[in-house]
């Protein structure tokens, strides 16, 4: 018999301790996991579908908001901003480029964005199938809606007016689907794009053209300073920093996950807690059977060893188990989470997890490390003298 | 194959026990009698490597024992003494079989399945290998912690009060059983006790009584 399976049989002894224990590790780890991921994801998917974009601009109202609907597709925009303001400000000689946006219908929950192909470059979108749109009513859909709808080109659907809801449905007017875009990793995936005409000719917008925002580019560092001022002050629209706004959002989220955070270290350092009553109560119990084990030509090193490694095995498996507990509850999020733009993904790991087994592993070896020394002092003569 | 120099053990409280030189051959069968408190689980401990002596030495099988390293003398233990107490102790969360691979495993000799079914066999035992300690009668317990002490072939195998738990029935089973294997297996056997039913049911070869003295005991050839 090796160590471990000695070491095992010992867990295996008392079995509603070992689940208790492991539980408690596996909460406390499962937690730090899921913060972990979904940080990570939130942080990335932030960074990523902000890529390339300095400025957006939009209705006045809330700065967050116009970013978090321009950009990550998850909020109502604030308004609506005149074609022709945007127009004009594209043609600023502080702008690079400029891609406008106009939202307002949405398929099966999936926003329908009217653009140029603009966007297509900003995220590198390649097709999988079919082609780009060329005329009003045809559309290019993400890899997401493809796979969830079971779309391909040539399929028709019908649009429903608002972002969420399939209420409402706009059935004059039949979106075809002319191509199906590469999966990307971008919010792009869970879009339905089309042309700015489609959305003006979906809700009739004949006269005064409207778009819900632009996402600008600067062409020069003096830009990042002057043309923000200059849109608040002197025009009737509001510019919005996505990295300013990314960094105050996770600046408010980030106290509720501070809080998380420190309940699932109060509860790994319970774990440790108990691992260590657990292992020290057992002793006393196990006080005969280790003093066989000397008679048997056990040394003190491996009596040691073998606590060591009862309190390591114990909230090493629990942190695993942790760790897969915070995977699949982070899939379950993102299975079943309203909004398709920023799900979260419980099948990506990070080798930060790593860092999680190893703090399991050091709280089991630091719970087990008194009982395992007062084994090694186990004198086992005076012992089984008292048999 | 025991050679037993002029011990002493001075415990902390000031008492001391003496024993005198003592030789034991190969193959030999001796009884250890005393009064409880005579010292006899002292020699025990110090003969099983489990108690330093004050003084003297213990050489068994040519090794001097407490002059070996800690791990050696552990090893030493496991691979050439085996010991039977009063009670099994046998570790309840493994079976039989398991209790005697981790005999294998702490001596340091290789898992040897054969020879735990040959020491089971012999003490009609194989029907309860897959049993937990729990599951066994306390006859049964008393075998599977005498197989335990045999299954590495020991060269020397002591008995501490090996029958005081058990009814006549059982004790005089348990003591020939002992006997028997222990000639079988040819090692040299010492069984200490102050039960004088194995004083009637077992005398094979010598017997030593312990005498209390005050401090000190004698170890007298009867």
């Amino acid at each position: 018999m090796n160590a471990f399976q000695i070491s095992w049989r010992n867990l295996k002894a008392n079995r509603l301790t070992l689940t208790l224990n492991l539980l408690l590790i596996a909460f406390g780890t499962g937690m730090l996991a899921m913060l972990l991921l979904g940080m990570s994801q939130v942080g990335e998917r932030l960074r990523d579908n902000a890529r390339g974009v300095d400025l957006v601009v939009g209705a006045k109202g809330s700065p967050l908001q116009l970013i978090l609907s321009s950009i990550y597709f998850i909020d109502f925009p604030t308004g609506n901003i005149s074609a022709e303001d945007a127009g004009s400000l594209a043609a600023h000689p502080m702008v690079k480029k400029a891609i406008p946006l106009a939202l307002g219908d949405n398929y099966a929950g999936f926003r329908i964005v009217g653009t140029d192909t603009g966007y297509v470059s900003l995220h590198g979108l390649e097709l999988a199938a079919g082609r780009f749109w060329t005329k009003p009513f045809e559309i290019v859909i993400g890899a997401d809606v493809a796979g969830a709808q079971g779309l391909k080109a040539g399929d028709r659907i019908y649009g429903s007016h608002g972002l969420t809801s399939d209420e409402d449905l706009h059935d004059d007017h039949p979106y075809v689907v002319a191509g199906v875009l590469k999966q990307s990793g971008s919010v792009a995936d869970n879009l339905v794009l089309t042309s700015l005409e489609s959305v003006w000719q979906m809700h009739g917008a004949d006269g005064v053209r409207e778009i819900t925002s632009m996402l600008l580019q600067y062409r020069s560092r003096v830009a990042m300073v002057a043309l923000p001022a200059m849109i608040n002050r002197s025009t009737a629209m509001q510019a919005a920093s996505p990295a300013k706004e990314s960094a105050r959002l996770f600046a408010l989220i980030g106290v509720g996950v501070e809080a998380v955070r420190w309940l699932a270290v109060a509860l790994m350092l319970l774990a440790g807690v108990s691992v260590f009553v657990s292992l020290y109560n057992s002793l006393r119990e196990r006080v005969y059977d280790l003093a066989v084990m000397r008679v048997m030509g056990a040394s003190r090193g491996a009596i040691f060893a073998m606590i060591v490694l009862e309190g390591t095995l114990l909230t090493t498996l629990g942190s695993l188990a942790g760790v897969l507990l915070g995977h699949g509850a982070l899939h379950a999020i993102g299975y079943w989470q309203g909004s398709p733009q920023a799900r979260m993904d419980g099948l990506v790991f990070l080798p930060e997890e790593g860092l999680l087994l190893a703090v399991g592993l050091f709280i089991g070896f630091v719970a087990a490390l008194l009982p395992a020394i007062q084994a090694y002092r186990t004198d086992i003569s005076e012992t089984m003298s008292k048999i | 194959m025991l050679q037993v120099n002029s011990l002493t053990k001075t415990f902390a409280n000031g008492a001391t026990l003496n024993f005198p030189g003592w030789n034991v051959n190969h193959s030999e069968q001796w009884l250890l009698l005393g009064e409880s408190g005579s010292g006899k689980t002292t020699l025990l401990h110090i003969l099983g490597g489990l108690l330093r002596p004050s003084s003297g030495r213990v050489v068994v099988n040519g090794a001097d024992l407490y002059t070996l390293s800690p791990r050696a003398l552990d090893r030493f233990r496991g691979q050439h003494i085996g010991i039977v107490f009063q009670q099994p102790h046998l570790i309840r969360s493994m079976t039989v079989e398991e209790n005697l691979l981790l005999a294998q495993s702490f001596a340091g000799i290789g898992r040897d399945v054969f020879r735990i079914m040959e020491v089971l066999n012999a003490l009609d035992m194989e029907h309860k290998r897959h049993a937990y300690p729990q599951e066994l009668s306390q006859g049964q317990a008393q075998r599977a912690g005498i197989a335990r002490s045999l299954v590495n072939r020991p060269a020397l195998l002591l008995a501490d009060e090996p029958t005081s738990s058990l009814d006549n029935r059982n004790a005089d089973a348990v003591i020939r059983l002992l006997s028997d294997l222990a000639t079988s297996e040819g090692s040299t056997l010492i069984v200490c006790t102050h039960d004088d039913r194995v004083k009637e049911a077992f005398f094979k070869d010598f017997m030593f009584e312990l005498r209390h003295e005050r401090i000190s005991n004698q170890l007298e050839k009867s």
